[in-house]
């Protein structure tokens, strides 16, 4: 690096380090599983009870309805004020996966509902599944370890413990 | 004469003073509030107890869940959500400084958990109960 500094100059290393950080970024993202999209009321919010679920893991059409009654979310009372709500909405929607064809009209609101979810995790066993250490299918950070921070990749996955 | 820069900034200083104090309420300072709140709906309203409001906190009230059952019946220690498992952090402000410091916060928080432990919004002495049983706690 020294070397590399007296020839080229700080400001040329600073680029080569940069260039480096870019292609690493760009392998994690070449997986297809790394989320970037972020925003802080989103992170704060959705965060509160359960990993901030990637805008892009369902269709805008989803995010809207699941925004609609967050008063009843899964059982539990979800209620945010009607400004962060509307701010939160924005963010899902600019972001929101692709629409896939489901096999129903009404738009899925549960992430593991949706067919690509079920596609992508049909190799688990049924003893992982039943495992103390995942509380429900919706816990993706009993393998995918860096989930809060939007890294689903298969570098940072783990069985179950 | 004071050049106007100077005059502005100590004005802006005064303000960011004042909204300071406004936003980031102490834990006590939400009891008054819920003190006329209670009496107004119980003319019989004789203060809040931190008794009551433990036993309040540790009960079920007709539904699944306890305020404990996420809290845990030691509100000094790190808590866990009874459904996703998420680590909450301790709700006693002795143990967790951040607690009971924001208004809409605080409102927020009541809302959501007292429509899923009770199934309707807390009273005003209930909350008052809790937070006097929660300010007592020591880690």
């Amino acid at each position: 690096m020294k070397f590399f500094a007296s020839r080229f100059g700080t400001s040329r290393c600073a680029l080569v380090a940069g260039l480096a950080s870019f292609v690493v970024a760009g392998v994690a993202l070449a997986d297809g599983h790394v989320y970037t999209a972020t925003n802080p009321a989103w992170k704060a919010e959705c965060g509160s009870c359960h990993v901030a679920y990637p805008p892009a893991l369902l269709p805008a059409a989803s995010w809207r309805a699941l925004m609609m009654q967050l008063d009843q979310h899964f059982g539990t009372d979800a209620s945010i004020d009607a400004k962060t709500a509307r701010e939160i909405t924005a963010f899902l929607e600019a972001n929101a996966g692709r629409a896939r064809k489901e096999t129903s009209a009404t738009p899925v609101l549960r992430i593991t509902e949706t067919r690509w979810f079920q596609k992508e995790h049909d190799e688990i066993s049924a003893r992982t599944r039943r495992s103390p250490a995942v509380k429900s299918a919706a816990d993706c950070e009993a393998c995918h370890t860096q989930a809060a921070q939007g890294d689903f990749s298969e570098r940072t996955r783990r069985a179950p413990r | 004469m004071r050049p106007l820069p100077f005059v502005l900034a100590a004005l802006l200083s005064g303000a960011a003073l004042v909204a300071g104090v406004v936003h980031a309420a102490r834990p006590a300072d939400f009891l008054p509030q819920w003190q006329r709140a209670a009496k107004q709906a119980d003319a019989g309203f004789s203060g809040f107890s931190a008794a009551r409001g433990e036993q309040f906190f540790n009960a079920t009230h007709g539904g699944e869940w306890s305020c404990a059952s996420c809290h845990t019946r030691n509100p000094a220690a790190a808590g866990k959500h009874a459904k996703t498992g998420k680590i909450i952090a301790p709700l006693a402000p002795a143990a967790n400084a951040e607690r009971f410091t924001d208004a809409a916060n605080v409102e927020k928080w009541f809302k959501r958990n007292c429509s899923d432990v009770l199934n309707r919004a807390c009273t005003a002495q209930e909350k008052g109960d809790v937070l006097t049983y929660l300010l007592g706690v020591r880690p």
